[in-house]
């Protein structure tokens, strides 16, 4: 009898298994939104086992020469998955791979472009090498299985910053920091398209780990000066007005100075991830979240500048 | 998995609620053998008043914040607070004295754990609460950055420090410079402050804290007490190597 039970407790697990084990697909549809341009938009959620870390956009161009890819997303199966959609758009191979920044969301589908150039800005080939093991670690535990097989790919090549003419698109690399020390954008004059990544956010609150809040805020300046027709943010939907650059500045904004005010105020961190938000900026997805992890990436600083008495030793350390 | 964890620990919690009326409200499996341990399985009352403030998801555990905020508890005489699932367990033993007994930090986690203040009052009862804090981990077995740094030496045990007046208290902010090791990583011994006190001017401590290995490295804590005025406080201390702290606040 027990045995029997047991018998059919573990066929059910199997069949829950078989079941339950889906393909695990990103289910990605690159939408057009320029002449040869396609974006694959992620959702604005926090990384799940669920999502598999599809929380991103990325995009690529066709050219004549060959399709650009800029990201290449959260993991190696992003990536193969990817790679098969361009497939099903053109029949163009893919030619090189950029990398916006050094985030894992932005480049662990690398693993999937094989042969080709994986180009980003020094800083980000760095923050690749050094902390890409880290953070594929850091995905599979937040994703689970659809990480299975990746590995961190560091871009190999240093991006140029300047103009080029890629198969009859004009584009022009941008090197800023602000998000990231090593933040690229990428320009396409031929269709006024902007590739941001993650200097700008849309409707979900941007993230911090690496970020410098002044950077940053002169990063939007130039960007805005740009003047582009459209634009890709890294995050969030695909706009063609100044509303993802006013909101990404208005949210550091509120940031720097909630911080200096908190710490000049005496707060401490767990009191500071407490703080009421105005309406406007609560509203967005992730706000709460986000301002607790930005309180810990970025309290420490303001806080230094706060604790800047060095009180007087009494003795001296022999 | 968190849901899954939650309906988990909502079942253990009914199982447990059968058999004991004070059943940890973090339903954590390590709880009666901390009870036994840090409170010699005295009763414990998990009281609302006592809030233990951190982050739900530990965004760095090298410097999870933690602030223990205690309200309408009069008599408080000993605060311990306890991170479960670390792998040393105490991270301070706070006697408030005139201070008020409510008092913010840092700590490294080294996994998923609640963080509890266990309260003592001065007729002997203990009161708890905490919360939970989820964390990639690590931790407490990565060592300092400070061992890195070539001026490590000469820092050590320099306080930087800061006092607030809002008229009838006063916040008093610190920041030490310690590696404070745990010696669970791998070559480096443990090397961590044991004793701080917040002295007035006549040399009577204002408050004084017993602290462990899992406090963040350079340390940096709030504490909140009546105001004594514009003269001067002393911080005094010192490490389990026998290295002194102390430093005078001039206000």
């Amino acid at each position: 009898m027990m045995m029997r039970l047991l018998g059919t407790l573990l066929l059910a697990g199997v069949c829950v298994f078989v079941s339950a084990a889906p393909a695990l697909d990103y289910k990605l549809a690159p939408r057009q939104i320029a002449h040869d341009t396609w974006v694959l938009e992620g959702l604005t959620e926090d990384i799940t086992r669920d999502n598999g870390g599809n929380i991103v956009n990325t995009a690529f161009v066709v050219t004549r020469d060959g399709v650009v890819v800029i990201d290449s997303g959260p993991s190696r199966r992003y990536g193969e998955q990817m790679k098969a959609e361009i497939a099903r758009v053109t029949a163009q191979p893919v030619i090189r791979v950029y990398n916006t920044h050094h985030h894992p969301d932005h480049f662990l589908g690398n693993q999937a472009y094989t042969d080709v150039p994986h180009i980003a800005l020094p800083a980000a080939q760095t923050g690749m090498r050094d902390q890409g093991g880290a953070f594929a670690d850091n995905m599979y535990r937040m994703a689970g299985d659809w990480l299975s097989g990746t590995e961190a790919q560091p871009a190999e090549r240093a991006a140029q910053p300047g103009r080029m003419n890629i198969g009859g698109h004009d584009f022009e690399l941008i090197a800023l920091s602000g998000h990231t020390d090593g933040d690229l954008v990428v320009l396409d004059r031929t269709t006024g398209v902007l590739f941001a990544g993650d200097l700008i956010f849309l409707d979900r609150a941007p993230t911090t780990p690496h970020a410098s809040i002044a950077h940053w805020l002169s990063a939007l300046d130039a960007l805005s000066a740009l003047g582009a027709k459209r634009i890709v943010p890294g995050h969030g939907p695909v706009h063609d007005d100044q509303r993802g650059i006013e909101q990404t500045r208005d949210w550091l904004r509120w940031l720097d100075e909630t911080l200096a005010r908190s710490a000049a105020a005496g707060l401490d961190m767990a009191e500071v991830m407490r703080i009421d938000m105005p309406e406007r900026l609560a509203r967005i997805p992730l706000a709460r979240s986000e301002f607790e992890r930005s309180v810990t990436h970025l309290y420490g600083d303001y806080e230094k500048r706060v604790l800047n008495t060095i009180a007087q030793p009494q003795l001296k350390q022999k | 998995m968190k849901q899954l964890f939650a309906t988990f620990g909502l079942v253990l919690g009914v199982m447990h609620a059968v058999h004991a009326a004070d059943a940890d409200p973090l339903n954590s499996s390590r709880w009666p053998d901390l009870q036994e341990r840090y409170l010699e399985g005295a009763p414990v009352v998990f009281d609302p008043r006592v809030e233990v403030i951190a982050p739900r998801v530990a965004e760095d555990s090298m410097n999870v914040p933690v602030t223990v905020r205690l309200k309408d508890m009069p008599d408080v005489t000993r605060v311990v607070v306890i991170a479960d699932f670390n792998p040393i367990v105490k991270v301070l033993d706070f006697q408030p004295l005139v201070a008020q007994p409510g008092l913010s930090f840092r700590i490294k986690l080294q996994q998923a754990s609640p963080i509890r203040a266990l309260v003592q009052t001065s007729d002997g009862k203990w009161y708890a609460g905490g919360s939970w804090v989820d964390a990639a981990g690590g931790g407490c077995t990565a060592p300092s950055t400070g061992h890195g740094a070539p001026d490590w030496a000469e820092k050590l045990n320099q306080v930087q420090a800061r006092v607030w007046h809002d008229g009838r208290n006063q916040r008093v902010r610190l920041r030490i410079m310690h590696p404070m090791d745990t010696g669970l990583a791998p070559g480096i011994p443990a090397f961590y402050i044991e004793q701080l006190a917040i002295e007035d001017e006549k040399g009577d401590a204002l408050l004084r804290l017993e602290t462990f290995e899992p406090l963040s490295e350079n340390p940096v804590f709030s504490f909140d007490m009546p105001d004594t005025g514009s003269a001067p406080l002393r911080i005094v201390g010192r490490d389990n190597n026998g290295n002194r702290i102390d430093a005078k606040v001039m206000q």
